[in-house]
């Protein structure tokens, strides 16, 4: 059995970089390299994802984890550090114009702008904890939907329109208010509508960017149930990031801890919270109320 | 079918300056295929950590697990590679832990379906059986569609059983399953077990008391006492 995903030696680095901060092992001031003072954002992060898997990324502020989706999804180019996905491309169909394979060999962080941004329309879903940075606030709620659905191809406005009330439906956003801009809606709502618009793509990977931070606690629960329920009925390989260990045992099944831009420990969820090894790990677990 | 290794476990604490705490020491036992296995000692010996080790929630420190999985054939689930010890999980092993991680939000007939739902099984089938299942464990109808997170501790556990044992899984790890349940429904549980293993499943169990471990175990391992 092969991983969907490969991520190997990923490194983030802000400033200008010496010999020293490259070193995965080295000691540093917080995240920070005593050198030369740059910032490790992420270094040297390593982790396999199976298909259908959820792996969770804690960590407190600052540790890197919103950096590492960054890196995955394009936001951001890495400093070093290589990606294979591996994909059915039968199962998958042809994406006209974009002429990377998908089995495994590319490294994915080496692929041109266009290659990049193609794929990451075609095969990638994000949801940010903000839906400022996922959402246009002024446009329509069909349109920051059919938005994704032109950059991935479509150019017919009925289907267009069909497919966005569809996934509003199951986002159980009333699709009456299709024409309304996201921003007369309230936080729940609106992440919502980004969950739908992250999935209108049909895409393979789906990232989550503490996704009910800020939410409610009856509206949190209602869109993690949301999350969970798509999650299982499509199958779709997922990755987790939150401060919150309540849901990364909730959605996951594996989870990576992050500290300083390293990742700390990483395994089974249960395991993890259960039987912490990291001094970081246990200190995260006691800490929960 | 499972065979433990000189199997050790420690936990390091790190707020008490790395303190160190002995969970168990060098245990070592067989379980043949469809047997069933129970254990003994007293509080503290370290029977739940050697059950945790197994399913992996723990991190052995030292020795080997061996299981014969049917997809994977030998594994060592002390060391396996993450995916392999949750694909095991999800197709070959239940767990019955002494107190129920509820599920938020399901309620208890979906949540005793699910196994026979992700195996495949039609979604009014699956209900049909968890339904049958939950009637023989003396849960009342109208709790079917609640959600356990409110029910008391002896239902709790009572849909805990039914969730691991719909499936007759090849490997069941149960940790006093029977703690907090009367002796009516412990008898049914214990008739419940049997018929699992007349199904080929095999057993390993802590159970408190003595005449329940006799009556489950073909086998009885008793914990060596902890040195200090």
């Amino acid at each position: 059995m092969n991983p969907i995903l490969s991520i190997c030696g990923v490194s983030k680095i802000y400033g200008p970089q010496c010999s020293e901060c490259l070193d995965s092992r080295a000691v540093l001031k917080g995240a920070a390299c005593r050198r030369c003072g740059s910032v490790i954002a992420c270094s040297d992060v390593c982790f396999d994802l199976y298909d259908g898997e959820v792996l969770g990324i804690v960590g407190e502020s600052g540790s890197g984890k919103s950096t590492l989706l960054k890196l995955l999804y394009f936001e951001e180019a890495v400093t070093s550090g290589s990606m294979h996905l591996r994909l059915d491309m039968a199962q998958l169909g042809e994406i006209p114009g974009f002429d990377v394979a998908l089995d495994g060999e590319e490294n994915l962080f080496l692929m041109n702008p266009f290659q990049k941004r193609m794929l990451r329309n075609r095969l990638m879903g994000m949801v940010y904890q903000s839906p400022h940075l996922g959402l246009k606030m002024n446009i329509s709620t069909g349109g920051n939907i059919g938005e994704r659905l032109i950059m991935a191809g479509c150019r017919s406005v009925a289907k267009m329109r069909k497919r966005a009330s569809s996934l509003l439906e199951r986002t159980e956003v009333p699709s009456s208010r299709m024409d309304e801009p996201p921003r007369n809606f309230s936080g729940g709502m609106q992440q919502r509508v980004q969950i739908a618009r992250a999935l209108s793509v049909n895409p393979r990977l789906l990232f989550l960017d503490e996704p009910t931070t800020g939410l409610d606690l009856s509206v949190q629960a209602r869109v993690l149930d949301l999350i969970k329920s798509l999650q299982q009925e499509l199958g779709l390989t997922t990755i987790v990031v939150s401060h919150d260990l309540g849901i990364i045992k909730h959605l996951t099944t594996r989870t990576m801890v992050m500290k300083d831009g390293r990742v700390v420990e990483a395994g089974l969820t249960d395991q993890v919270l259960e039987d912490p090894q990291h001094e970081f790990t246990q200190l995260l677990v006691n800490s929960t109320l | 079918m499972l065979e433990l290794e000189n199997l050790s476990k420690q936990f390091i604490m790190h707020h008490l300056g790395g303190k160190t705490i002995v969970g168990f020491k060098n245990i070592s036992l067989r379980v043949p295929p469809g047997c069933s296995l129970g254990i003994s000692g007293p509080s503290g010996s370290g029977k739940s950590s050697v059950l945790k080790c197994i399913y992996r929630t723990y991190l052995s420190t030292s020795g080997n697990i061996w299981y014969r999985s049917d997809r994977f054939g030998s594994v060592n689930l002390a060391r396996a590679e993450l995916n392999v010890v949750g694909m095991i999980r999800e197709l070959e092993m239940g767990s019955i832990t002494q107190f129920l991680k509820v599920i938020p939000r399901v309620s208890a007939l979906d949540i005793v379906a699910a196994p026979l739902v992700m195996a495949g099984l039609e979604k009014t089938e699956a209900d049909r059986r968890a339904a049958v299942l939950l009637e023989r464990l003396g849960i009342p109808r109208i709790l079917f569609d609640a959600y356990p997170a409110t029910f008391s501790g002896g239902e709790q556990q009572r849909v805990n059983i039914a969730r691991a044992v719909i499936k007759a899984p090849r490997l069941l790890i149960l940790d006093e399953p029977t703690a907090s349940l009367d002796r009516w429904t412990t008898k049914v549980v214990l008739q419940i077990l049997r018929e699992l293993r007349q199904k080929g499943t095999t057993m390993i169990g802590v159970f408190h008391q003595p005449d329940i471990l006799k009556e489950f175990g073909d086998e009885i391992f008793t914990m060596p006492s902890r040195e200090h």
